[in-house]
């Protein structure tokens, strides 16, 4: 039997969840069939969290693309076809593109190795320009940019122990915020932050995925015995910090984040549907001219 | 004799068959270039005074510089204890070129190890980043100063006397701050 997963009109990280709740109660090995039939928008986090999901079932799974013929197209640039088409059994026909067709400022890419993360800093930089400009950022804020999404994808080649992807796009937030925002967004299959934390934990503590969280992003707790590890993470906050941006981090069955005065989300969401690996997210708002 | 050693990290990065890139990103990039790093200074016998030149360098990131600057000054005895013995040959690191957007990554690595280095800036003035205390930062300024010399050619340019400042000046050449040689303690110039 073939169970359906319906993805939600508009797939950002939030209704992402309910994809996830779907999945929930099925085992690992479950024929799953996601249904994008009626999705008319996607964020960089709901398409690069369309393609791990994939790479978390035992079976590969099946996909109907967007009926929207505008929709099936903006995601055809942004790469999700290309990188879906190996790890779905695509039900429908889907639009061909090229790399390089779209208005993203990183197209969906996977990471799996250092050249990865080299490669993903380089073309950022050549398109540094522009998102200084989005963000009204001095062209001086290329590097810190570039430097946490070296970092961000960083912990998928160091931490993960499985491959991962990264997107980032910008968008014109006028309703929600008033002003552009650019999002980065970095997903991973792999053992998460409890797994990967769980030698560092002491006998008597408190350790689940909300733990294993907070543990890394409150006191930079890092696998590695070496106490020039888990620079990362800590370096990613004090950017994050800085732009007054919004950090997201969920592995497992928790959420943790860093919430700037402009969002109303909980610091920490714990019980949600299992899911393997770590989802980042991190929205960084125009800035207000002083 | 102490031997000057520049140190080109966009070269360093070529050999370490990273050259499609003038980004210092990555652990394993940081691994490949400190690696060519220590090659080339183990090439050059005695005291050695290695200027890693980031003139070149575009982006640089916490794990590339923790790998690269921490792991180097480590190695080469920047953070041994006071208690430790010091190195027989010791190497002293001068940086060039550091733009602040690279001290942006630097500075919080150095200051997770307990670390300092000695910055050159564009127009040859030299300051200190990372840990540093106060003292330490006022001996070093006395030293850079005077142009070096013995205990005595130091103190003299000290606004009051100072009993300890011998052991000062020790303690800033095992953080490799200072150059000691056996006619005194020296600051790291290059020319």
């Amino acid at each position: 039997m073939t169970t359906i997963l319906t993805v939600p009109p508009s797939l950002d990280d939030g209704t992402f969840e309910s994809l996830l709740q779907q999945m929930a109660p099925l085992a690992a090995d479950a024929k799953v069939l996601v249904d994008a039939r009626h999705t008319r928008w996607a964020s960089p986090y709901g398409l690069i969290g369309l393609l791990t999901l994939a790479q978390s079932r035992a079976d590969t799974p099946q996909f109907i693309p967007p009926e929207d013929p505008n929709t099936a197209s903006y995601w055809a640039r942004s790469g999700f076809f290309r990188n879906a088409e190996k790890l779905y059994e695509m039900m429908r026909p889907v639009p061909r593109s090229r790399t390089g067709d779209s208005n993203y400022f990183l197209e969906i890419t996977p990471i799996a190795k250092t050249e990865d993360v080299q490669h993903v800093v380089q073309h950022i930089q050549e398109r540094s320009a522009a998102i200084m400009e989005t963000l009204g950022f001095p062209p001086s804020g290329a590097i810190g940019f570039s430097v946490v999404l070296s970092e961000s994808c960083q912990n998928i080649i160091e931490h993960a122990d499985g491959p991962g992807w990264v997107a980032v796009q910008n968008y014109d937030w006028k309703k929600r915020l008033g002003r552009r925002v650019v999002v980065i967004a970095v997903t991973d299959c792999g053992i998460g932050f409890r797994q990967s934390l769980a030698p560092k934990r002491g006998s008597s503590d408190r350790w689940d995925d909300g733990a294993a969280l907070e543990s890394a992003l409150s006191r930079g707790t890092s696998r590695f015995h070496d106490p020039g590890r888990g620079q990362g993470l800590a370096g990613i906050k004090r950017y994050v910090a800085k732009w007054g941006a919004k950090l997201t981090i969920r592995s497992g069955t928790a959420r943790i984040g860093i919430i700037p005065a402009w969002d109303d989300e909980l610091a920490l969401i714990e019980h949600l549907p299992p899911f393997p690996g770590a989802q980042m997210q991190i929205i960084i708002p125009q800035a207000v001219a002083s | 004799m102490l031997q000057l050693m520049p140190l080109d990290l966009r070269k360093a990065l070529a050999r370490a068959e990273c050259d499609l890139y003038s980004n210092l990103v990555t652990r394993a990039t940081g691994r490949a270039v400190r690696s060519q790093l220590e090659t080339m200074l183990r090439d050059m016998p005695g005291q050695r005074l290695a200027v890693l030149d980031f003139t070149h360098v575009g982006v640089l990131d916490f794990s590339c510089a923790d790998e690269i600057v921490a792991q180097l000054l480590l190695r080469f005895g920047a953070g041994l204890p006071a208690h430790a013995p010091a190195l027989p040959t010791p190497s002293y690191f001068m940086f060039r070129g550091l733009a602040e957007a690279h001290l942006e990554a630097l500075e919080p690595v150095l200051e997770r190890h307990g670390l300092a280095l000695v910055a050159e800036g564009p127009d040859g003035s030299m300051q200190l980043i990372g840990m540093v205390e106060p003292d330490e930062h006022s001996t070093w300024q006395l030293v850079v100063a005077s142009g070096g010399g013995d205990v005595d050619a130091i103190a003299s340019f000290a606004a009051e006397a100072r009993m300890d400042l011998h052991d000062r000046l020790v303690a800033l050449a095992r953080r490799r701050l200072v150059i000691q040689t056996a006619a005194g303690f020296h600051p790291l110039q290059h020319h």
